[in-house]
Protein backbone atom coordinates (compact mmCIF):
# COMPACT_ATOMS: atom_id res chain seq x y z
CA UNK A 1 0.00 0.00 0.00
CA UNK A 2 0.88 3.40 -1.12
CA UNK A 3 0.80 5.74 1.85
CA UNK A 4 -2.21 7.66 1.22
CA UNK A 5 -1.07 11.41 -0.35
CA UNK A 6 -4.17 14.10 -0.43
CA UNK A 7 -4.74 15.57 -3.61
CA UNK A 8 -2.86 18.70 -3.94
CA UNK A 9 -4.03 21.37 -6.59
CA UNK A 10 -1.12 23.19 -7.92
CA UNK A 11 -1.55 26.19 -10.29
CA UNK A 12 1.28 26.98 -12.26
CA UNK A 13 0.75 26.20 -15.82
CA UNK A 14 -2.37 28.04 -16.35
CA UNK A 15 -1.27 30.97 -14.31
CA UNK A 16 -1.34 33.89 -16.41
CA UNK A 17 2.73 35.16 -16.37
CA UNK A 18 2.94 38.50 -18.65
CA UNK A 19 6.77 38.21 -17.74
CA UNK A 20 7.79 36.40 -21.20
CA UNK A 21 10.31 38.58 -22.69
CA UNK A 22 11.85 39.21 -19.31
CA UNK A 23 12.50 35.30 -18.65
CA UNK A 24 13.69 34.63 -22.04
CA UNK A 25 15.81 37.74 -21.88
CA UNK A 26 17.00 36.37 -18.39
CA UNK A 27 17.41 32.82 -19.95
CA UNK A 28 20.11 33.52 -22.59
CA UNK A 29 21.99 35.82 -20.66
CA UNK A 30 22.70 32.81 -18.72
CA UNK A 31 24.88 29.92 -19.76
CA UNK A 32 23.54 26.94 -21.94
CA UNK A 33 24.94 24.15 -18.99
CA UNK A 34 23.15 26.76 -15.75
CA UNK A 35 20.19 25.93 -17.89
CA UNK A 36 20.58 22.37 -18.06
CA UNK A 37 21.60 21.92 -14.38
CA UNK A 38 18.39 24.11 -12.98
CA UNK A 39 16.01 21.15 -15.31
CA UNK A 40 18.30 18.38 -14.20
CA UNK A 41 18.10 19.65 -10.33
CA UNK A 42 14.40 20.08 -10.77
CA UNK A 43 13.65 16.23 -12.10
CA UNK A 44 11.37 17.33 -14.68
CA UNK A 45 10.23 14.12 -16.83
CA UNK A 46 8.62 14.31 -19.92
CA UNK A 47 4.58 15.19 -19.31
CA UNK A 48 3.72 13.58 -22.86
CA UNK A 49 3.49 9.82 -21.36
CA UNK A 50 7.04 8.57 -21.65
CA UNK A 51 8.39 10.41 -18.66
CA UNK A 52 12.26 10.29 -20.27
CA UNK A 53 13.91 13.37 -17.77
CA UNK A 54 13.90 16.72 -19.81
CA UNK A 55 17.48 17.64 -18.62
CA UNK A 56 19.46 15.15 -20.13
CA UNK A 57 17.18 15.10 -23.15
CA UNK A 58 18.44 18.47 -23.49
CA UNK A 59 22.18 17.75 -22.31
CA UNK A 60 22.16 14.78 -24.50
CA UNK A 61 21.33 16.88 -27.68
CA UNK A 62 23.87 20.24 -26.66
CA UNK A 63 26.43 17.85 -26.59
CA UNK A 64 26.48 15.92 -29.90
CA UNK A 65 28.48 18.39 -32.48
CA UNK A 66 26.14 19.55 -35.36
CA UNK A 67 25.52 23.12 -37.35
CA UNK A 68 22.19 22.22 -37.80
CA UNK A 69 19.81 21.06 -35.21
CA UNK A 70 15.76 21.41 -34.34
CA UNK A 71 13.56 22.08 -31.75
CA UNK A 72 10.08 20.36 -31.59
CA UNK A 73 7.10 20.65 -29.87
CA UNK A 74 4.90 17.70 -29.76
CA UNK A 75 0.94 19.17 -30.10
CA UNK A 76 -0.04 15.96 -31.96
CA UNK A 77 -2.06 15.17 -29.02
CA UNK A 78 -4.22 12.32 -30.16
CA UNK A 79 -4.36 10.16 -27.48
CA UNK A 80 -7.93 9.08 -25.98
CA UNK A 81 -8.87 11.59 -23.10
CA UNK A 82 -6.52 13.91 -23.27
CA UNK A 83 -6.83 17.44 -24.29
CA UNK A 84 -4.70 19.56 -22.14
CA UNK A 85 -2.35 20.51 -24.53
CA UNK A 86 -4.54 22.25 -26.79
CA UNK A 87 -5.70 24.45 -23.84
CA UNK A 88 -1.96 25.26 -22.95
CA UNK A 89 -0.98 26.30 -26.25
CA UNK A 90 -4.82 28.38 -26.85
CA UNK A 91 -4.82 29.89 -23.08
CA UNK A 92 -0.39 30.03 -22.35
CA UNK A 93 1.27 29.95 -25.90
CA UNK A 94 4.24 31.96 -24.39
CA UNK A 95 4.96 29.70 -22.41
CA UNK A 96 5.78 27.18 -24.55
CA UNK A 97 7.50 29.11 -27.17
CA UNK A 98 9.56 30.48 -24.61
CA UNK A 99 10.50 26.79 -23.56
CA UNK A 100 11.41 26.05 -26.81
CA UNK A 101 13.60 29.09 -27.59
CA UNK A 102 15.32 28.74 -24.47
CA UNK A 103 15.96 25.39 -25.39
CA UNK A 104 16.94 26.39 -28.95
CA UNK A 105 19.52 28.09 -27.18
CA UNK A 106 20.87 25.66 -24.89
CA UNK A 107 21.28 23.04 -27.72
CA UNK A 108 22.22 25.39 -30.44
CA UNK A 109 18.84 25.33 -33.06
CA UNK A 110 18.14 28.04 -34.88
CA UNK A 111 14.75 27.00 -35.75
CA UNK A 112 12.02 25.40 -34.03
CA UNK A 113 9.01 23.61 -35.23
CA UNK A 114 5.09 22.99 -33.50
CA UNK A 115 3.50 19.49 -34.90
CA UNK A 116 -0.01 20.58 -34.47
CA UNK A 117 -2.31 17.64 -34.82
CA UNK A 118 -4.76 18.28 -37.92
CA UNK A 119 -7.79 17.97 -35.36
CA UNK A 120 -6.84 21.71 -34.24
CA UNK A 121 -6.62 23.17 -36.85
CA UNK A 122 -8.38 25.94 -35.83
CA UNK A 123 -5.88 27.16 -33.53
CA UNK A 124 -3.85 27.79 -35.99
CA UNK A 125 -4.24 31.50 -36.60
CA UNK A 126 -3.98 32.84 -33.07
CA UNK A 127 -1.08 30.88 -32.46
CA UNK A 128 0.70 32.06 -35.66
CA UNK A 129 0.23 35.81 -33.78
CA UNK A 130 1.30 34.85 -30.85
CA UNK A 131 4.81 33.49 -32.81
CA UNK A 132 4.91 36.35 -34.87
CA UNK A 133 4.85 38.62 -31.52
CA UNK A 134 7.55 35.91 -30.14
CA UNK A 135 9.61 36.09 -33.31
CA UNK A 136 9.99 40.01 -33.15
CA UNK A 137 11.13 40.06 -29.42
CA UNK A 138 13.49 37.18 -30.28
CA UNK A 139 14.70 39.64 -33.27
CA UNK A 140 14.97 42.55 -31.04
CA UNK A 141 17.16 40.89 -28.64
CA UNK A 142 19.28 39.52 -31.06
CA UNK A 143 18.02 35.52 -30.34
CA UNK A 144 18.20 33.77 -33.63
CA UNK A 145 15.72 31.90 -33.61
CA UNK A 146 12.15 31.06 -35.88
CA UNK A 147 9.40 28.70 -35.07
CA UNK A 148 6.92 27.19 -37.68
CA UNK A 149 4.19 25.30 -37.73
CA UNK A 150 3.52 22.12 -38.83
CA UNK A 151 0.37 20.64 -39.16
CA UNK A 152 -0.76 17.20 -39.23
CA UNK A 153 -3.43 15.01 -41.00
CA UNK A 154 -5.32 13.14 -38.69
CA UNK A 155 -3.06 10.50 -38.14
CA UNK A 156 -2.70 9.14 -34.19
CA UNK A 157 1.06 7.40 -34.51
CA UNK A 158 2.17 10.73 -35.91
CA UNK A 159 2.68 11.30 -31.62
CA UNK A 160 5.62 9.00 -31.63
CA UNK A 161 8.44 10.73 -31.58
CA UNK A 162 10.47 9.15 -34.73
CA UNK A 163 6.92 8.73 -36.84
CA UNK A 164 6.35 12.34 -36.42
CA UNK A 165 9.57 13.16 -37.77
CA UNK A 166 9.11 10.68 -41.05
CA UNK A 167 5.76 12.87 -41.15
CA UNK A 168 7.38 16.12 -41.27
CA UNK A 169 9.96 14.75 -43.72
CA UNK A 170 6.99 14.31 -46.24
CA UNK A 171 6.66 10.26 -45.65
CA UNK A 172 4.09 8.40 -44.03
CA UNK A 173 4.13 8.37 -40.51
CA UNK A 174 6.12 5.04 -39.96
CA UNK A 175 7.82 4.78 -37.02
CA UNK A 176 11.77 4.54 -37.11
CA UNK A 177 13.97 1.87 -35.31
CA UNK A 178 15.56 3.15 -32.25
CA UNK A 179 18.81 4.00 -31.95
CA UNK A 180 19.66 6.29 -32.91
CA UNK A 181 17.51 8.26 -30.21
CA UNK A 182 16.21 12.02 -31.48
CA UNK A 183 19.40 13.54 -29.42
CA UNK A 184 21.72 12.26 -32.50
CA UNK A 185 19.64 11.95 -35.37
CA UNK A 186 16.13 13.13 -35.20
CA UNK A 187 14.49 15.42 -37.50
CA UNK A 188 15.85 15.30 -41.47
CA UNK A 189 18.76 13.07 -39.84
CA UNK A 190 19.77 16.00 -37.22
CA UNK A 191 20.08 16.25 -33.55
CA UNK A 192 17.09 17.20 -32.42
CA UNK A 193 15.03 17.33 -29.35
CA UNK A 194 11.28 17.03 -29.03
CA UNK A 195 9.14 17.57 -26.37
CA UNK A 196 5.78 17.67 -25.28
CA UNK A 197 3.82 20.92 -24.90
CA UNK A 198 3.51 21.01 -21.29
CA UNK A 199 7.03 19.89 -20.63
CA UNK A 200 8.02 23.18 -22.46
CA UNK A 201 5.15 25.19 -20.11
CA UNK A 202 6.84 23.84 -17.20
CA UNK A 203 10.27 24.75 -18.08
CA UNK A 204 8.93 28.36 -18.00
CA UNK A 205 7.76 27.61 -14.29
CA UNK A 206 11.65 25.99 -13.71
CA UNK A 207 12.95 29.35 -15.43
CA UNK A 208 11.08 31.77 -13.74
CA UNK A 209 10.45 30.32 -9.93
CA UNK A 210 13.79 27.78 -9.78
CA UNK A 211 14.53 24.45 -9.50
CA UNK A 212 13.48 24.21 -6.20
CA UNK A 213 10.04 25.15 -6.40
CA UNK A 214 8.91 22.70 -8.79
CA UNK A 215 11.56 20.21 -7.44
CA UNK A 216 9.07 20.51 -3.78
CA UNK A 217 6.04 19.32 -5.47
CA UNK A 218 5.18 15.92 -5.85
CA UNK A 219 7.03 12.52 -4.47
CA UNK A 220 10.28 11.06 -4.81
CA UNK A 221 10.98 10.08 -8.35
CA UNK A 222 7.54 11.85 -9.70
CA UNK A 223 8.27 15.73 -9.02
CA UNK A 224 6.59 18.42 -9.95
CA UNK A 225 3.02 19.07 -10.74
CA UNK A 226 1.19 17.45 -13.92
CA UNK A 227 -2.13 19.02 -15.87
CA UNK A 228 -4.75 15.72 -15.94
CA UNK A 229 -7.62 15.48 -18.22
CA UNK A 230 -10.29 13.95 -16.50
CA UNK A 231 -13.34 12.75 -17.97
CA UNK A 232 -15.88 9.81 -18.31
CA UNK A 233 -17.83 9.06 -15.64
CA UNK A 234 -17.28 11.98 -13.49
CA UNK A 235 -19.36 15.22 -12.49
CA UNK A 236 -16.61 17.61 -12.97
CA UNK A 237 -14.69 16.77 -16.21
CA UNK A 238 -12.34 18.73 -17.27
CA UNK A 239 -8.30 19.98 -16.94
CA UNK A 240 -6.93 19.83 -13.30
CA UNK A 241 -3.14 20.57 -12.41
CA UNK A 242 -2.26 18.63 -9.66
CA UNK A 243 0.70 17.22 -7.83
CA UNK A 244 2.14 13.92 -8.64
CA UNK A 245 2.39 10.85 -6.45
CA UNK A 246 -1.44 10.76 -5.81
CA UNK A 247 -3.17 7.56 -5.16
CA UNK A 248 -6.01 6.40 -7.47
CA UNK A 249 -8.24 6.21 -4.24
CA UNK A 250 -7.75 10.02 -3.37
CA UNK A 251 -8.49 10.86 -7.01
CA UNK A 252 -11.26 8.79 -7.56
CA UNK A 253 -12.91 10.29 -4.51
CA UNK A 254 -12.31 13.69 -5.71
CA UNK A 255 -13.57 12.89 -9.13
CA UNK A 256 -15.37 10.13 -9.45
CA UNK A 257 -19.88 9.68 -9.13
CA UNK A 258 -19.52 7.41 -6.46
CA UNK A 259 -19.95 4.12 -8.28
CA UNK A 260 -16.75 4.12 -10.26
CA UNK A 261 -15.89 0.92 -11.56
CA UNK A 262 -12.52 1.27 -12.90
CA UNK A 263 -10.31 4.10 -14.25
CA UNK A 264 -8.09 4.37 -16.92
CA UNK A 265 -4.82 6.05 -16.63
CA UNK A 266 -3.04 7.22 -19.56
CA UNK A 267 -5.72 6.98 -22.49
CA UNK A 268 -5.95 3.81 -24.59
CA UNK A 269 -2.18 3.02 -24.65
CA UNK A 270 -1.93 3.41 -20.62
CA UNK A 271 -3.02 1.14 -18.06
CA UNK A 272 -7.10 -0.06 -16.81
CA UNK A 273 -7.17 0.40 -13.13
CA UNK A 274 -9.72 -2.08 -11.28
CA UNK A 275 -11.43 -1.21 -8.15
CA UNK A 276 -9.99 -3.49 -5.82
CA UNK A 277 -7.14 -1.59 -6.99
CA UNK A 278 -7.36 2.17 -6.41
CA UNK A 279 -5.50 1.96 -3.10
CA UNK A 280 -2.27 0.38 -4.31
CA UNK A 281 -1.96 2.62 -6.91
CA UNK A 282 -0.31 5.84 -6.94
CA UNK A 283 0.12 8.47 -10.17
CA UNK A 284 3.86 9.08 -11.41
CA UNK A 285 6.88 7.72 -12.82
CA UNK A 286 8.22 4.25 -12.07
CA UNK A 287 10.41 4.16 -9.41
CA UNK A 288 10.82 2.63 -5.51
CA UNK A 289 7.83 3.32 -4.66
CA UNK A 290 6.20 0.59 -2.49
CA UNK A 291 3.12 -0.55 -4.56
CA UNK A 292 2.17 0.37 -8.40
CA UNK A 293 3.23 3.74 -9.95
CA UNK A 294 1.50 4.65 -12.96
CA UNK A 295 3.06 6.82 -15.78
CA UNK A 296 0.26 9.14 -17.58
CA UNK A 297 0.28 11.67 -20.03
CA UNK A 298 -2.66 12.96 -17.74
CA UNK A 299 -5.71 10.99 -19.76
CA UNK A 300 -7.91 9.91 -16.55
CA UNK A 301 -11.20 8.26 -17.82
CA UNK A 302 -13.74 7.29 -15.02
CA UNK A 303 -16.05 4.54 -15.94
CA UNK A 304 -19.37 3.41 -13.46
CA UNK A 305 -20.98 -0.08 -13.31
CA UNK A 306 -22.92 1.09 -15.78
CA UNK A 307 -20.62 0.80 -18.49
CA UNK A 308 -20.08 -2.37 -20.20
CA UNK A 309 -15.98 -3.40 -20.11
CA UNK A 310 -16.66 -5.31 -23.52
CA UNK A 311 -17.49 -1.78 -25.01
CA UNK A 312 -14.25 0.02 -23.61
CA UNK A 313 -12.40 -3.03 -24.75
CA UNK A 314 -14.18 -2.79 -28.32
CA UNK A 315 -13.88 1.00 -28.95
CA UNK A 316 -10.13 0.38 -27.83
CA UNK A 317 -9.22 -2.28 -30.14
CA UNK A 318 -10.83 -0.43 -33.13
CA UNK A 319 -8.99 2.54 -32.49
CA UNK A 320 -5.52 1.01 -32.41
CA UNK A 321 -6.44 -1.35 -35.23
CA UNK A 322 -7.39 1.94 -37.54
CA UNK A 323 -4.48 3.67 -35.84
CA UNK A 324 -1.86 0.77 -36.54
CA UNK A 325 0.41 2.09 -38.70
CA UNK A 326 0.70 -1.15 -40.62
CA UNK A 327 4.64 -1.41 -41.07
CA UNK A 328 4.89 -4.61 -38.30
CA UNK A 329 3.33 -7.68 -38.79
CA UNK A 330 2.61 -8.20 -34.58
CA UNK A 331 0.99 -4.48 -34.27
CA UNK A 332 -1.46 -5.09 -37.69
CA UNK A 333 -2.21 -7.99 -37.47
CA UNK A 334 -2.40 -8.44 -34.16
CA UNK A 335 -4.73 -5.73 -33.30
CA UNK A 336 -7.35 -6.68 -36.29
CA UNK A 337 -7.40 -10.60 -34.48
CA UNK A 338 -8.10 -9.49 -30.90
CA UNK A 339 -10.70 -7.22 -32.15
CA UNK A 340 -12.26 -9.97 -34.12
CA UNK A 341 -10.87 -12.63 -31.42
CA UNK A 342 -13.26 -10.49 -28.50
CA UNK A 343 -16.11 -10.57 -30.80
CA UNK A 344 -16.07 -14.05 -31.55
CA UNK A 345 -15.73 -14.95 -27.41
CA UNK A 346 -18.77 -12.63 -27.16
CA UNK A 347 -21.15 -13.83 -29.92
CA UNK A 348 -20.16 -17.73 -28.47
CA UNK A 349 -18.25 -18.81 -31.36
CA UNK A 350 -14.69 -19.60 -29.42
CA UNK A 351 -15.15 -20.53 -26.19
CA UNK A 352 -13.89 -18.46 -22.91
CA UNK A 353 -10.23 -20.32 -23.05
CA UNK A 354 -9.52 -18.56 -26.70
CA UNK A 355 -9.30 -15.13 -24.17
CA UNK A 356 -6.27 -17.06 -22.97
CA UNK A 357 -5.25 -17.57 -26.17
CA UNK A 358 -5.61 -13.92 -27.12
CA UNK A 359 -4.03 -12.85 -23.88
CA UNK A 360 -0.70 -14.95 -24.84
CA UNK A 361 -1.17 -12.69 -28.12
CA UNK A 362 -0.69 -9.63 -26.59
CA UNK A 363 2.39 -10.71 -25.06
CA UNK A 364 4.11 -11.68 -28.03
CA UNK A 365 2.85 -7.69 -29.23
CA UNK A 366 4.49 -6.38 -25.91
CA UNK A 367 7.64 -8.47 -27.00
CA UNK A 368 7.92 -7.91 -30.35
CA UNK A 369 5.54 -5.02 -32.07
CA UNK A 370 8.63 -2.18 -33.10
CA UNK A 371 7.07 1.10 -31.70
CA UNK A 372 4.91 1.89 -27.99
CA UNK A 373 1.16 1.56 -30.09
CA UNK A 374 1.54 -2.24 -30.68
CA UNK A 375 3.57 -3.16 -27.51
CA UNK A 376 0.85 -1.16 -25.37
CA UNK A 377 -2.28 -2.87 -26.33
CA UNK A 378 -1.47 -5.77 -23.98
CA UNK A 379 -1.71 -2.81 -21.12
CA UNK A 380 -5.35 -2.58 -20.92
CA UNK A 381 -6.55 -5.69 -23.04
CA UNK A 382 -4.81 -7.65 -20.00
CA UNK A 383 -6.42 -5.62 -16.99
CA UNK A 384 -10.00 -5.65 -18.85
CA UNK A 385 -9.69 -9.34 -19.81
CA UNK A 386 -8.61 -10.61 -16.08
CA UNK A 387 -10.32 -8.32 -14.11
CA UNK A 388 -13.84 -8.53 -15.82
CA UNK A 389 -13.63 -11.85 -17.64
CA UNK A 390 -16.86 -12.17 -17.01
CA UNK A 391 -17.81 -9.13 -18.94
CA UNK A 392 -16.22 -10.37 -22.12
CA UNK A 393 -18.00 -14.03 -21.99
CA UNK A 394 -21.50 -13.35 -21.49
CA UNK B 1 -4.03 25.79 -67.28
CA UNK B 2 -5.84 23.15 -65.44
CA UNK B 3 -7.26 24.81 -62.06
CA UNK B 4 -5.77 21.79 -60.12
CA UNK B 5 -2.64 22.05 -62.15
CA UNK B 6 -2.19 25.51 -61.32
CA UNK B 7 -2.99 25.25 -57.54
CA UNK B 8 -0.65 22.65 -57.26
CA UNK B 9 2.54 25.20 -58.89
CA UNK B 10 1.53 28.08 -56.51
CA UNK B 11 1.45 25.38 -53.58
CA UNK B 12 4.78 24.74 -54.63
CA UNK B 13 5.75 28.33 -55.30
CA UNK B 14 4.94 29.11 -51.94
CA UNK B 15 6.44 25.89 -49.86
CA UNK B 16 9.12 24.10 -51.57
CA UNK B 17 9.57 21.13 -54.01
CA UNK B 18 11.55 19.44 -51.56
CA UNK B 19 9.94 15.95 -49.97
CA UNK B 20 9.25 17.50 -46.25
CA UNK B 21 6.98 19.88 -48.26
CA UNK B 22 4.57 17.51 -49.50
CA UNK B 23 2.69 17.64 -46.52
CA UNK B 24 2.06 20.84 -46.36
CA UNK B 25 0.48 20.60 -50.35
CA UNK B 26 -1.44 17.71 -49.81
CA UNK B 27 -3.15 19.43 -47.31
CA UNK B 28 -3.37 22.56 -49.22
CA UNK B 29 -4.59 20.85 -52.37
CA UNK B 30 -7.49 18.99 -49.70
CA UNK B 31 -8.64 22.40 -48.05
CA UNK B 32 -9.09 23.47 -51.68
CA UNK B 33 -10.62 20.44 -53.61
CA UNK B 34 -12.01 18.54 -50.77
CA UNK B 35 -10.13 15.28 -51.77
CA UNK B 36 -6.73 14.12 -53.78
CA UNK B 37 -7.83 13.07 -57.33
CA UNK B 38 -5.37 10.66 -58.79
CA UNK B 39 -4.75 13.73 -60.87
CA UNK B 40 -3.54 16.10 -58.02
CA UNK B 41 -1.56 13.27 -56.88
CA UNK B 42 -0.07 12.60 -60.07
CA UNK B 43 0.84 16.36 -60.41
CA UNK B 44 2.50 16.84 -57.47
CA UNK B 45 4.81 14.08 -57.93
CA UNK B 46 5.54 15.84 -61.35
CA UNK B 47 6.12 19.40 -59.52
CA UNK B 48 8.42 17.61 -56.38
CA UNK B 49 9.72 15.29 -59.09
CA UNK B 50 8.84 12.02 -56.90
CA UNK B 51 7.45 8.95 -57.88
CA UNK B 52 3.79 9.36 -58.24
CA UNK B 53 3.66 5.93 -56.04
CA UNK B 54 5.37 7.50 -53.04
CA UNK B 55 2.67 10.46 -52.84
CA UNK B 56 0.33 7.88 -53.15
CA UNK B 57 1.34 6.13 -50.19
CA UNK B 58 2.00 9.25 -47.88
CA UNK B 59 -1.37 10.73 -48.94
CA UNK B 60 -3.51 8.00 -48.35
CA UNK B 61 -1.38 6.94 -44.77
CA UNK B 62 -3.41 10.50 -43.22
CA UNK B 63 -7.14 10.56 -42.47
CA UNK B 64 -7.76 13.85 -43.16
CA UNK B 65 -6.03 13.20 -46.32
CA UNK B 66 -9.27 12.25 -48.86
CA UNK B 67 -8.73 10.53 -51.55
CA UNK B 68 -12.57 10.47 -52.59
CA UNK B 69 -14.41 13.18 -53.38
CA UNK B 70 -16.13 14.45 -50.32
CA UNK B 71 -18.57 16.97 -49.73
CA UNK B 72 -18.20 21.03 -49.25
CA UNK B 73 -18.68 19.89 -45.49
CA UNK B 74 -17.26 17.20 -44.47
CA UNK B 75 -18.92 16.13 -40.59
CA UNK B 76 -16.27 14.12 -38.63
CA UNK B 77 -18.06 12.32 -35.56
CA UNK B 78 -15.77 11.31 -32.81
CA UNK B 79 -16.34 7.97 -31.81
CA UNK B 80 -13.96 7.16 -29.14
CA UNK B 81 -14.59 5.75 -26.36
CA UNK B 82 -16.22 9.07 -24.03
CA UNK B 83 -17.89 10.25 -27.24
CA UNK B 84 -19.20 6.75 -27.36
CA UNK B 85 -20.24 6.26 -23.79
CA UNK B 86 -22.30 10.14 -24.20
CA UNK B 87 -24.36 9.58 -26.82
CA UNK B 88 -22.40 9.76 -29.76
CA UNK B 89 -24.71 6.84 -31.57
CA UNK B 90 -27.85 8.85 -30.81
CA UNK B 91 -25.90 12.43 -32.29
CA UNK B 92 -25.32 10.05 -35.15
CA UNK B 93 -28.66 8.79 -35.86
CA UNK B 94 -29.97 12.37 -35.96
CA UNK B 95 -27.61 13.49 -38.92
CA UNK B 96 -28.16 10.10 -40.64
CA UNK B 97 -31.84 10.14 -40.67
CA UNK B 98 -31.57 14.04 -41.06
CA UNK B 99 -29.15 13.83 -44.36
CA UNK B 100 -30.40 10.97 -45.57
CA UNK B 101 -27.11 9.52 -45.78
CA UNK B 102 -25.47 6.80 -43.79
CA UNK B 103 -21.48 7.26 -42.80
CA UNK B 104 -18.56 6.98 -45.31
CA UNK B 105 -21.75 8.49 -47.66
CA UNK B 106 -21.85 11.99 -49.08
CA UNK B 107 -25.22 13.78 -50.23
CA UNK B 108 -26.52 14.02 -53.59
CA UNK B 109 -25.98 17.60 -53.18
CA UNK B 110 -22.10 17.29 -52.85
CA UNK B 111 -22.82 19.35 -49.47
CA UNK B 112 -22.39 16.90 -46.64
CA UNK B 113 -20.51 13.90 -46.26
CA UNK B 114 -20.14 12.21 -42.73
CA UNK B 115 -17.74 10.49 -41.39
CA UNK B 116 -16.72 9.02 -38.12
CA UNK B 117 -13.16 9.75 -36.56
CA UNK B 118 -11.20 8.78 -33.79
CA UNK B 119 -10.90 10.84 -30.54
CA UNK B 120 -11.13 14.83 -31.54
CA UNK B 121 -9.26 15.77 -27.78
CA UNK B 122 -12.80 16.92 -26.55
CA UNK B 123 -13.44 13.90 -24.23
CA UNK B 124 -14.79 16.84 -21.14
CA UNK B 125 -17.42 17.74 -23.60
CA UNK B 126 -18.66 14.96 -25.37
CA UNK B 127 -19.75 13.87 -27.88
CA UNK B 128 -18.17 16.24 -30.14
CA UNK B 129 -17.89 16.58 -34.02
CA UNK B 130 -15.97 18.10 -36.28
CA UNK B 131 -17.27 20.62 -39.50
CA UNK B 132 -14.35 21.04 -41.32
CA UNK B 133 -11.93 22.62 -39.41
CA UNK B 134 -14.86 24.15 -36.98
CA UNK B 135 -15.30 22.53 -33.39
CA UNK B 136 -18.92 21.32 -31.99
CA UNK B 137 -18.94 19.71 -28.28
CA UNK B 138 -21.72 18.64 -25.71
CA UNK B 139 -23.81 17.79 -28.70
CA UNK B 140 -27.34 15.88 -28.32
CA UNK B 141 -29.67 14.94 -30.74
CA UNK B 142 -31.88 18.39 -30.94
CA UNK B 143 -28.24 20.69 -30.57
CA UNK B 144 -27.05 18.87 -33.83
CA UNK B 145 -30.30 19.33 -35.63
CA UNK B 146 -29.82 22.76 -35.39
CA UNK B 147 -26.08 22.95 -36.26
CA UNK B 148 -26.86 21.69 -39.27
CA UNK B 149 -30.05 23.74 -40.49
CA UNK B 150 -27.63 26.43 -40.11
CA UNK B 151 -25.85 25.03 -42.46
CA UNK B 152 -28.31 23.72 -44.52
CA UNK B 153 -29.13 27.85 -44.61
CA UNK B 154 -26.27 28.70 -45.63
CA UNK B 155 -26.71 26.68 -48.97
CA UNK B 156 -29.21 28.00 -50.05
CA UNK B 157 -28.15 31.24 -49.26
CA UNK B 158 -26.20 30.40 -52.65
CA UNK B 159 -22.44 29.22 -51.65
CA UNK B 160 -22.61 27.40 -55.14
CA UNK B 161 -19.68 29.88 -56.08
CA UNK B 162 -17.73 27.82 -53.54
CA UNK B 163 -17.84 24.88 -54.41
Amino acid sequence: MTTSYQLKRADFIFKYENDWEEILSKCISRTPQELINDLISSELKGRGGAGFPTGLKWKLTAEVAGATKYVICNADEGEPGTFKDREILSMVPYKVLTGMAVCGYVIGAKEGYIYLRGEYFFLQPELNKAICEFEYYCKAINLDFTIRIFMGSGAYICGEETALFESMEGKRGEPRNKPPFPSNSGYMGKPTVINNVETLAHTYTIFKYGAKRFYDLGVQYSRGSKLFSVSGDTPKPGIYELELGMSLSDFVEEFGDGDTKAVQVGGASGFLVPRKRFNETAIGFQGKLTGISLPTGGSMMLFNSSRSMFNVLDNYLEFFREESCGQCTPCRVGCQQLLKGIKAVKRGEKNAKYLDKLLRLTETMKLTAKCGLGQSVANSFSAIVENFREEMIY
Amino acid sequence: MNPVSELIKNLADQHGRSRNNLLPILQGVVEQEKYLSEYSMVEIARELDLPAAEVYGTATFYSFLEHKKMGRYIIRICKTITCSMKGKNQVLLAIEDMLKINVGETTPDGIFSLLQTNCLGFCHKAPAMLINNEVYTDLTPEKVREILSIYLKKKKEGGSHDN
